[in-house]
């Protein structure tokens, strides 16, 4: 069996974010970035797969990006993806999803992968696009929002995580591709020895130029903060200071504390 | 200008969702057509042209025959915006609708800037406007940008769709959420724990701080999806949906899931280490502090 698991880099949210140079995207400087929260459930996922399956599965780990992406690459390798490939794009900027699915149908196509897996959504762009659009250029079938994976016997039994805590229950046959949400599993954290043997893990590299093929059907017209509307009070301070404060300000505009 | 909006049907019945792309419709001044997989007795009440599925046939969650119904139906009607809601069934729906007429989609829109199409960033911290690529646009909007008001009291002229072919995706059946310990609906005060808290052995820190309030322990969703508290704790779009006299988010980022569960409650603290948390946005009080000094110290002048 062969599995591909698709990985973005997303700077971590708690970031303060500042608008770059030509005003279209966040400025990369002064981020810390790690793998998409909804990726290291792929991962996961991926990774009990390939567990599951023994030594005849290849599991292959991808992402598109410039080469701080090797560090989320090397982090899945750690956490028991067999291979890494990194396609290499300095110019990330200005591709839209359209474009990024279209690298990774590009690479993927012809190598006969059973399973794709991808993150339900990105956390800075949020877009979930692109595992749909991969699974419909590759002719796959599809499902989105998985928060319960089974594999036996050629089919995977998902579950789809639908609102208000509904699930529905859906059947696929391999070739497939899933989205992965929030609490699928609890992701690993990799442990030393595994860091250490990732170490000596491929990782291929190959340059986004020669599987990207596609313009872009969308661009960035502009990037900015969000008016604030919140008329809320800021408090700061010493914690006991602020304890009395919210305490008053409670007892005058709430009657929860009367 | 044309837009033909998706409505989603579930579990028997159609969706209000529908009404929320009228008025994003509404606002873009375009004439209106729908799609739906459902059944005649169960029809938007909307003017305009119905293309209306069998859902017997069809079924409710049949991704490959619903794109392709979609797809006829843009065929039939050429409209400039092709129109579902971000919902579990539009943003696996969309794209696929997207990719198969090879144009531009836009993912969770939440308003119209200068005629741009405005979106989230960076869990709501940021906004996007984004330029599709001329001719017909693909969009997904966010529940509850575009609101309606007023009964609707429009009648569809209806029209069969069909198409051949066969299903991808076995649908197999729906599971009920879990039954709730809590029903936090009920409850006038409520204190939640968000990831800020750190670690599960921080739970007992805001659970205190909920009893000296006299009210109950909430949850954001990683906190379940982590063990740390039982699902009926969520509050949020997966959650529960509750609107407490107080609220108060303890480490809790303010993700337009979360606020969707929270945001109609009567008095909102926030306690967050960061000032630029979205949820400053909703809070009527925000505490830049660390939660695990404030909430101890909160808790011994509730109880001194
Ligand atoms: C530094 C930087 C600058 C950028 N600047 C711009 C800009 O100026 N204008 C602009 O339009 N866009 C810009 N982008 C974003 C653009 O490349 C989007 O990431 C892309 O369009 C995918 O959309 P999404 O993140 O919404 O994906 P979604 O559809 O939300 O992602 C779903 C899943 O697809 C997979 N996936 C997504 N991206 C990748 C990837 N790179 N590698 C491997 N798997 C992936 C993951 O599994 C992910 O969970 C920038 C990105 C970066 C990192
Ligand atoms: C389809 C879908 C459905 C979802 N449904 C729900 C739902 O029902 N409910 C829900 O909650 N989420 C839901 N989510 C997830 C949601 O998008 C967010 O990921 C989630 O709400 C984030 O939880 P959080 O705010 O606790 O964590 P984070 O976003 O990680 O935020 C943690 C916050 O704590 C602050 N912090 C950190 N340390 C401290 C400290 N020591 N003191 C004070 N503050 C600190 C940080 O500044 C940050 O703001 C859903 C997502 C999807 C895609």
């Amino acid at each position: 069996m062969k599995i591909l698991v698709c990985i973005k880099q997303v700077p971590d949210m708690e970031s303060r974010f500042k608008v770059n140079s030509s005003g279209d995207w966040y400025s990369d400087a002064d981020l810390a970035f790690r793998i998409n929260e909804y990726d290291e459930y792929a991962v996961e996922q991926a990774v009990q797969l390939r567990e599951q399956q023994g030594d005849s599965c290849e599991l292959t780990v991808l992402s598109i990006g410039p080469d701080r992406v090797q560090e989320a690459i090397k982090k899945a390798l750690a956490m028991g993806c067999d291979r890494g490939v990194h396609i290499q794009d300095n110019d990330v900027h200005k591709k839209d999803p359209w474009q990024i699915a279209s690298i990774i149908a590009a690479y993927a196509k012809g190598k006969g992968y059973d399973l794709i897996f991808t993150g339900m959504q990105s956390q800075d762009r949020g877009s979930a696009q692109v595992g749909v659009t991969v699974a419909e250029l590759l002719g796959h079938a599809c499902a989105t929002t998985l928060v319960g994976f089974e594999y036996a016997d050629g089919a995977v039994k998902a579950k789809r995580e639908l609102e208000g805590g509904v699930k529905g229950v859906v059947r696929l046959k391999i070739p497939a591709l899933v989205t992965c949400q929030l609490g699928l599993n609890i992701p690993r954290y990799p442990t030393l020895p595994n860091i250490m043997k990732a170490k000596k893990k491929e990782i291929e590299a190959v340059p986004v130029a020669s599987l990207l093929g596609e313009q872009p059907l969308s661009v960035t017209a502009s990037f900015y903060p969000p008016a604030k509307k919140g008329g809320g009070i800021v408090l700061e301070g010493d914690v006991a200071d602020l304890s009395d404060k919210l305490i008053s300000i409670l007892k005058e505009k709430t009657a929860v504390l009367r | 200008m044309k837009a033909l909006l998706i409505g989603e049907y579930r579990e028997g019945k159609l969706l209000d969702n529908i009404y929320e792309l009228v008025a994003f419709a509404g606002k873009l001044g375009a004439d209106v057509s729908m799609v739906l997989v459902g059944d005649a007795a169960n029809v938007p009440k909307v003017n305009g042209n119905l293309h209306l599925a069998d859902v017997g046939k069809y079924g409710e969650y049949n991704p490959s025959a619903h794109r392709d119904l979609v797809v006829e139906a843009v065929q039939k009607e050429n409209p400039d915006y092709i129109v579902f809601p971000h919902s579990s069934y539009g943003w696996d729906l969309a794209p696929r609708v997207a990719a198969k007429l090879k144009v531009a989609q836009v993912s969770e829109v939440v308003g119209l800037n200068d005629g741009n199409l405005e979106v989230g960033s960076c869990n709501a911290k940021m906004r996007r406007t984004v330029k599709p690529a001329a001719g017909k646009v693909v969009v997904t909007l966010q529940a509850g940008a575009f609101s309606y008001q007023g009964e609707q009291q429009g009648t569809p002229t209806i029209s069969p769709l069909e198409v051949t072919g066969s299903a991808d995706v076995e649908f197999i059946g729906y599971e009920p959420a879990e039954a709730k310990d809590v029903d936090l609906t009920k409850a006038e005060i409520i204190v939640s724990a968000g990831r800020g808290i750190g670690k599960k052995d921080n739970i007992p820190v805001i659970a205190a701080l909920a009893k000296a309030f006299g009210g109950e322990l909430g949850a954001s969703r990683p906190v379940v999806d982590a063990g740390w508290v039982e699902h009926s704790h969520q509050v949020g779009t997966t959650g529960q949906t509750v609107s407490p006299k107080l609220y108060v988010a303890c480490g809790i980022s303010g993700a337009i899931q979360h606020l969707a569960g929270m945001k109609k409650s009567d008095f909102i603290v926030a306690i967050n280490k960061d000032k630029d948390a979205p949820i400053g946005e909703v809070a009527d009080v925000l505490i830049v502090a660390d939660v695990l000094q404030f909430a101890p110290a909160l808790t011994a002048k509730l109880q001194g």
